[in-house]
């Protein structure tokens, strides 16, 4: 053992390794990427470990591996669980022979995700043991104790962290690798009465789930981390009930001489009702502190009406804790000093602060995305339109100057929904913006959909070779993999060409005026047709040269800033200039002075031929 | 005993390796600490912040409103919109150096400088300005501004951490060739006076 200041998700990794995990698989997604990442960091060569194109694939390569014996590992965010909910509701039916851990990174803000939901709730609906950490070194030793469990019942369990948890930092003692369990996969045995999923197999093991999760609930009422914490000071009857990161919030908000009782719930399905009894007897009121759903809010309501017991249960039901959004240290005192009934801290009252810029995350300065839109905002100026976005960095788009994203639902969503919107207007001119990874995770389907169905639509896949916002992870076109591996790289092109569409045309977008005739030209064809504007991600590629304004041709009429609206360009005594620090030199804004007033940069040449390597 | 730190600033500037050297440092001492950060999306050029939260007794990684002994802020805005987490009497070290985001040439809220500054020096007593400019200046380099600050906050004496920590703490997390650029940023701020 040794000790290492250790990232959340790094704790959950190097656990998964101490258990002896032996294939992992998963889809990158804030706040969940670096699990995955510090596993291929960290592995021993025995270890298999990969992207997969979306979480459904990694859902069902992991229990392929788990199937064969193999400990086997899925990661991804609280949405990526919806992608690979197919697999997992009828996984839960077949079960495991090796133990599966599906580790979900939930999202309380949302800070970085699309939903607020509460991967407790759905392990409640999928039937699955669901564990919850709530510290750094905590989350480091339950993944392990997950392990065993899975392995033990034969059933993929959920360890399912949020945002506090995963990016918190702590100093934890952890296991060198010689001290890693070495788990030796005895392979796939067959016998299709077990793996073979059937409407008479679903009925028998569906009884026998009930049954364990039953079972369960009484072993997980003895589980040392479904703890209370014993009253201190004078005997009021005052319960109160947390999980994961509340709890170190709950203890931030107490004081340690004089603090009522409090349970904090480790695993939230099955709920260890034994102990959550034990828990209410002789309290009066419960205050549930919780984020995302009241799961345990209603499981003690439940517990109380089962077991007659005459205690008030509070919390988010009640509207003693905000229905959602995340909680904060301030947060959870002021509902606990409510509850106690105690005068709230009075805090200053903020003097007359000066009025803020408000600074959302915008689009890297040099960054092709932004190319990519003005130059389909340009040629299709005053004509109807819809661009439905997409999930990744070019979501930013939808920012002013570019105002270049309609809508925005969830991965490979906008392929369709620019369909329905055509079906319904027929007069409009419908673009579908996709990322190159989000185009392999489920862009491919919406393509064919779209091309079968006799919609009429452009396709526009930003292809800038990488998984851009959760920090450039390699995909299927990229021609890497995370086993280190240079393999033959997936044409974006060739599958489009494969599925039918006769007018598809890769440019680069920093060439603007060829950009813009492009667009122009593919938008007037009939039917499906698809650009692909290739050109790197500038925080992977920085070129060296940046670009200047001449302050003697500038008149100051900041057309590139209004048009653009780039961070390296910086308004500054009447004119503007190029903030060095930030400049790739795109060449974007030369391309759009109307004075020539700015030099100087210098774009990456593309080799559009080799576009995505097509074969 | 406990102190809490809050650095903040815009995606991009290096405030995570600053908290990451802070740990470092505090470790070194055989303290403990527990750490947050902003990771994802508001990387992107939008507002970031991590707590750093040392000594024993700590249960959260993230701290309470008014309870930051100091808040080491990359960019003017950014140290206002953490203020307040500071306590009453708490330090501020802070970057002279704006970073005007896009929204306020484009229609948003404007970035008011000088309202700005006069704030911070209104509400902080004990405020610490760092030319950021004149350091890139003279240490060749914008990019080791966290390690300026960080030699900054160490003088204030509110980190509780000396110069030899935070020096170990270099040696410890960054590879040789930088040594010597963030010595000398380390010490920038101590030649100034």
């Amino acid at each position: 053992m040794h000790t290492e200041f250790l990232m959340g998700n790094e704790a959950i990794a190097l656990g998964a390794l101490a258990a002896g995990v032996n294939v992992v698989a998963g889809y990158p997604g804030t706040p969940s990427t670096e699990v995955l990442e510090t596993v291929a960091r960290r592995k021993t060569d025995d270890v298999y470990v990969e992207w997969s194109i979306n979480e459904k694939a990694a859902m069902e390569v992991a229990a392929g591996a788990a199937y064969s014996g193999a400990r086997a590992m899925v990661t991804c965010k609280q949405v990526g669980l919806n992608v690979a909910s197919d697999p997992l509701m009828s996984l839960e039916y077949i079960g495991v022979k090796g133990g599966m851990v599906v580790m979900v990174a939930d999202d309380p803000g949302p800070i970085s995700s699309q939903t607020e939901q509460d991967t407790r709730t759905f392990a409640q609906f999928s039937k699955l043991p669901c564990f919850d950490p709530s510290s750094v070194a905590e989350a480091y030793e339950m993944v392990q104790e997950a392990f065993e469990l899975s392995e033990r019942l034969g059933t993929p369990v959920f360890f399912r962290a949020t945002t506090r948890v995963d990016h918190g930092y702590e100093a934890i003692e952890v296991a060198s690798p010689d001290e890693w369990r070495h788990n030796c996969p005895e392979g796939f045995v067959k016998d299709p009465s077990r793996w073979v999923i059937f409407p008479r197999l679903s009925v028998v093991n569906h009884a026998k789930i009930e049954a364990r999760n039953a079972a369960l609930q009484d072993e997980f009422s003895d589980y040392q981390r479904n703890l209370i914490l014993p009253e201190a000071g004078e005997g009021r009857r005052l319960g109160i009930a947390t999980h994961g990161i509340n709890y170190a919030y709950v203890r931030e908000g107490l004081r340690e001489d004089a603090r009522p009782r409090v349970l904090r719930v480790a695993t939230p399905f099955p709920f260890p009702e034994r102990r959550a009894v034990e828990f209410l007897q002789g309290l009066d009121e419960v205050l549930c502190v919780e984020e995302l759903d009241p799961v345990i809010e209603r499981q003690l309501t439940y517990v109380c009406g089962k077991y007659g017991l005459d205690v008030h249960i509070r919390g988010k039901l009640t509207g003693d804790i905000v229905p959602s959004g995340e909680n904060t240290v301030e947060s959870v005192t002021a509902a606990i000093d409510a509850f106690l009934g105690e005068e709230p801290e009075a805090s200053a009252p903020a003097a007359n602060a000066p009025t803020l810029p408000v600074r959302p995350p915008v689009l890297c300065a040099g960054c092709p995305h932004r190319a990519s839109f003005y130059a389909v905002k340009v040629a299709m100026k005053g004509k109807k339109t819809i661009y439905c976005g997409d999930i990744g960095c070019y979501t930013l788009g939808n920012a002013a100057p570019l105002d270049m994203v309609d809508t925005c639902l969830c991965m490979g969503a906008g392929i369709n929904i620019a369909q329905g919107v055509f079906h319904v207007e027929p007069d409009t001119t419908c673009f579908a913006f996709v990322g190159d990874s989000t185009f392999f995770a489920s862009g491919i389907t919406g393509t064919i959909n779209a091309f079968y169905n006799q919609a009429d639509m452009t396709l526009v896949v930003l292809d800038n070779s990488t998984t851009a916002m959760t920090g450039h992870q390699p995909h299927p076109g990229t021609g890497r993999t995370m086993m280190g591996e240079v393999v033959e790289k997936v044409s974006i092109e060739a599958i489009l060409r494969a599925i039918g569409l006769t007018c598809v045309e890769t440019v680069d977008p920093l060439d603007h005026k060829l950009a813009v005739e492009t667009v122009r030209r593919v938008a007037a064809q009939p039917g499906v047709k698809a650009i692909i504007f290739k050109s790197p991600c500038v925080v992977l590629a920085k070129p060296q040269a940046h670009s200047f304004v001449d302050p003697d041709k500038c008149v100051g009429c900041q057309r590139c800033v209004k048009q653009l609206g780039c961070p390296g360009l910086v308004p500054r005594d009447g004119k503007v200039v190029i903030d060095e620090s930030l400049c790739c030199g795109c060449t974007l804004c030369e391309q759009v002075c109307p004075f020539g007033a700015i030099g100087g940069g210098q774009r990456i040449a593309m080799d559009l031929g080799q576009a995505g390597g097509a074969r | 005993m406990s102190t809490n730190i809050i650095l903040c600033g815009v995606g991009g500037q290096g405030t995570i390796l600053a908290s990451k050297l802070i740990a470092s440092a505090a470790m070194g001492r055989n303290v403990a600490v527990k750490t947050a950060e902003t990771i994802g999306m508001a990387q992107r050029g939008g507002s970031v912040f991590s707590h750093v939260r040392l000594g024993d007794g700590v249960a959260s990684p993230l701290m309470a409103r008014g309870t930051a002994d100091l808040i080491i802020a990359f960019e003017p805005a950014e140290a206002v919109r953490q203020l307040p987490f500071l306590k009453p009497d708490g330090c501020v070290v802070v970057s002279s150096r704006p970073v005007v985001p896009v929204s306020a040439m484009t229609g948003g809220p404007a970035y008011e400088y000088e309202a700005i500054m006069a704030y911070l020096r209104e509400q902080v007593a004990n405020l610490v300005v760092v030319d950021a400019d004149q350091a890139a200046a003279e240490l060749g380099s914008a990019k080791c501004l966290n390690v300026v600050l960080l030699g900054a906050a160490s003088r204030a004496g509110e980190l509780g951490l000396t110069e030899e920590d935070l020096l170990a703490a270099i040696h410890t997390l960054l590879p040789n060739k930088l040594w010597e650029l963030n010595e000398q940023a380390l010490k920038y701020t101590a030649s100034l006076s």
